[in-house]
């Protein structure tokens, strides 16, 4: 890895312009005296946890929203993944999801709830229909929005206030962040994939290396990924403290869009491509902050710890006091001590009760491709429970389409429901204390996955390894 | 929501002398699964206000408990708001009915969200905040918005303080954020013709 740190003042009239300035400058409506900057939103995606409050007080303001059409509403974090036909049973749950519907229907919200076909994770669905494109300024109450930015499009996180914010005014007030580049040059080792990538440049860079900052990926290994590889990158910007993170639009990007339900055709796609072929850092942009890594050096990831920061190679022994890195020395032992695990040991070989595949970070129809390929002809471990949620509808559809259900089914896994599921815990499918579970999703830490769970962090190879050994497996060791 | 306008404060205040009061502290993520804004002063440092979540018995020795100590005014340790950026803990302390937190230093996403929210958040010395928490609990602070200073009343002692001119105008007129954008719709409108 190389680091360089530019504190130079960037001046954009000289030097070129970032990507994230290209998009940034298209949507300043006004910059206030002293004061923060008047920011553009095309898209706004809604969800029942964080919506209600916002709906409250747009009722109290006696206003509407200002454009209903850029709002695109989900239920995600609550639902159940079993029979989501059935009315919910719990209760606060219920309540939330019920708030929506409501709320969706007086402000004329288009919903895509429970029992729609588009439905799915806001971070899911956005994407497969269309909606999500290069360019745009995209928010929702939920940080893992970042994902959007594997499009070319300034993605970002926001509290309940902003999210009212939007709702009245289309509008945010912002300040424009710092800039950092995180380049990966090279061809990805066998069994390696993308959430290998960004757990790794965690590891290097840790939790709070890009604190602050917008965060552009490139490299010609990024340039390699596909647009499911891309998203899982953007979506763990935030788990580096990042503000957002974003990926030039390139042939890759223009080639998924195209067809999708919501896609711009005929002549206003020959318009839009036009304007998207344009959206790339120049070769003269200025960024605060660069980064540059081999993607040679990257192995298959697992975490060890209760941070995203905290992963190593699979191969390689749980840090000691000596070895960690500086930021995660001080949490190093209580960190341990939460995860059951001793300082300098193995992972690999460590005993598994729970494998989840799913969350925004890696539930799209890429993933469960790998994992049905990977698990056909294999049979799960006897005790381990295996959670497999695709991340909507229409990857459910789709993965029904190919079979892919048929595989899992052989292999004694079974495909759920779509939601948020065991990412967060919020409905009931929780990790119970003290159980290890090998988790696609994005965080870690204590808690998370339910009081007392214990998380790894891997790919989706990964994770299905796991499911069939019941330990933490190098994948490559099962790969032909 | 619009707030109440926010300028001249004179105020007995309670003290709470500890340091690094984190948002899960102030609201924990247990009371969060609600669907509206309101209601959440009721569980303000609910574990360290009550002995259990079930019986509502009050911890004696907890300030926010005796009677004593009076007024709109919070003043906390140092680092105060640190921790999950949740919203809830500014709204939690302004439902409980204070205007005003006074602190050496604050967490930045916890300032903003007080902002936000109507709260005024003020950093003082290290040395100022000292001389507060030696008062006794019928002193009074008066915090001038417009002069941006706070005075201790008895000793006249007294300091400037900090904050961004834009936030000083909303807080001084009631406006939230939105109010503020509201107010530039035209802009706003204009913007979306010319794109
Ligand atoms: S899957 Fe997890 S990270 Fe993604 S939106 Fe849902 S709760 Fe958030």
């Amino acid at each position: 890895m190389t680091e360089q740190d530019l504190t130079i003042k960037r001046n954009d009239t000289q030097t070129g312009l970032t990507l994230f300035s290209k998009i940034w400058n298209k949507h300043v409506v006004q910059q206030i005296d002293n004061g923060p900057t008047v920011f553009y939103i095309d898209t706004h995606f809604i969800h029942e946890v964080t919506s209600p409050q916002a709906f409250i007080g747009l009722n109290a303001r006696g206003i509407k929203l200002l454009r209903p059409k850029q709002t695109i509403a989900t239920a995600d974090h609550n639902v159940p993944t079993l029979n989501q036909h059935l009315p919910i049973q719990e209760a606060l749950s219920k309540k939330q999801v019920d708030a929506l519907i409501k709320n969706c229907a007086e402000h004329q919200v288009e919903l895509y709830g429970l029992g729609h076909r588009y439905q799915g994770i806001v971070h899911v669905i956005g994407p497969e229909l269309g909606i999500t494109q290069p360019g745009n300024t995209i928010v929702c109450g939920d940080s893992h929005t970042s994902t959007h930015g594997a499009f070319g499009a300034i993605a970002f996180g926001i509290g309940t206030s902003e999210v009212e914010m939007v709702m009245a005014t289309q509008c945010l007030l912002q300040t424009k962040p710092k800039q950092m580049r995180i380049t990966i040059n090279g061809k990805l080792n066998k069994g390696v994939l993308s959430k290998d990538i960004v757990l790794y440049v965690l590891s290097k860079i840790s939790a709070s290396g890009a604190t602050g900052y917008a965060v552009e990926f490139a490299g010609t290994t990024i340039q390699a990924l596909s647009m499911e590889a891309r998203m899982t990158i953007c979506n763990m910007s935030i788990e580096m403290g990042g503000r957002c993170g974003l990926i030039a639009p390139d042939e890759t990007t223009f080639a998924y869009i195209k067809g999708k339900e919501f896609a711009p055709t005929n002549e206003a796609w020959d318009k839009k491509l036009a304007y998207w072929k344009t959206l790339f850092s120049d070769d003269t942009a200025v960024f605060e902050k660069e980064y540059t890594f081999n993607a040679e050096d990257i192995e298959p990831m697992i975490t060890y710890g209760t941070n995203p920061g905290m992963g190593i190679s699979v191969t390689e022994n749980i840090p000691t006091n000596t070895t960690v890195n500086q930021t995660d020395k001080s949490g190093l032992a209580a960190s341990l001590q939460y995860m059951g695990l001793t300082e300098g040991s193995a992972i690999k070989g460590q005993k598994i009760d729970y494998v989840f595949i799913g969350s925004c970070t890696n539930s799209r129809i890429e993933d469960l491709r790998l994992v049905a390929d990977f698990v056909k002809g294999k049979q799960k471990a006897p005790d381990v429970e295996v959670w497999i949620v695709p991340g909507s509808k229409l990857v459910e559809q789709q993965a029904i389409a190919e079979g892919i259900d048929k595989v899992l089914l052989n292999a004694g896994f079974s495909l759920r429901q779509p939601g948020c599921s065991a990412c967060l815990g919020m409905n009931e499918d929780k990790i119970p204390a003290g159980k290890y579970c090998v988790s696609t999703s994005n965080r870690n830490f204590e808690g998370r996955q339910g009081a007392g769970a214990r998380t790894f962090l891997a790919s989706p190879l990964m994770a299905a390894a796991a499911a069939i050994t019941g330990v933490v497996t190098d994948v490559r060791e099962l790969l032909n | 929501m619009s707030q109440t306008k926010l300028n001249i404060v004179q105020s007995t205040f309670v003290p709470l002398q500890v340091e690094n009061i984190d948002t899960d502290q102030i609201i924990p993520a247990r009371f969060l699964k609600a669907t509206t804004r309101d209601g959440f002063g009721e569980n303000l440092f609910r574990d360290w206000r009550y002995e259990n979540d079930n019986s509502n018995l009050p911890k004696q020795d907890f300030v926010l408990n005796n009677p004593i100590y009076t007024g709109s005014i919070l003043v906390a340790a140092k680092n105060f708001g640190c921790g999950s950026s949740r919203e809830h803990a500014a709204w939690a302390i302004k439902d409980y009915g204070f205007n005003v937190v006074i602190s050496s230093f604050f967490a930045d996403i916890f300032k903003n969200n007080a902002l936000n929210n109507g709260l005024l958040p003020i950093t003082v010395s290290e040395s100022f905040l000292q001389q507060i928490f030696a008062l006794t609990p019928s002193d009074e602070l008066l915090v001038d918005l417009s002069a941006q200073t706070i005075t201790i009343i008895s000793t006249n002692a007294s300091e400037q303080f900090e904050i961004s001119a834009y936030k000083k105008t909303c807080l001084l007129n009631g406006y939230d954020d939105i109010d503020y954008l509201l107010s530039i719709k035209d802009n706003i409108l204009q913007f979306e013709q010319n794109r």
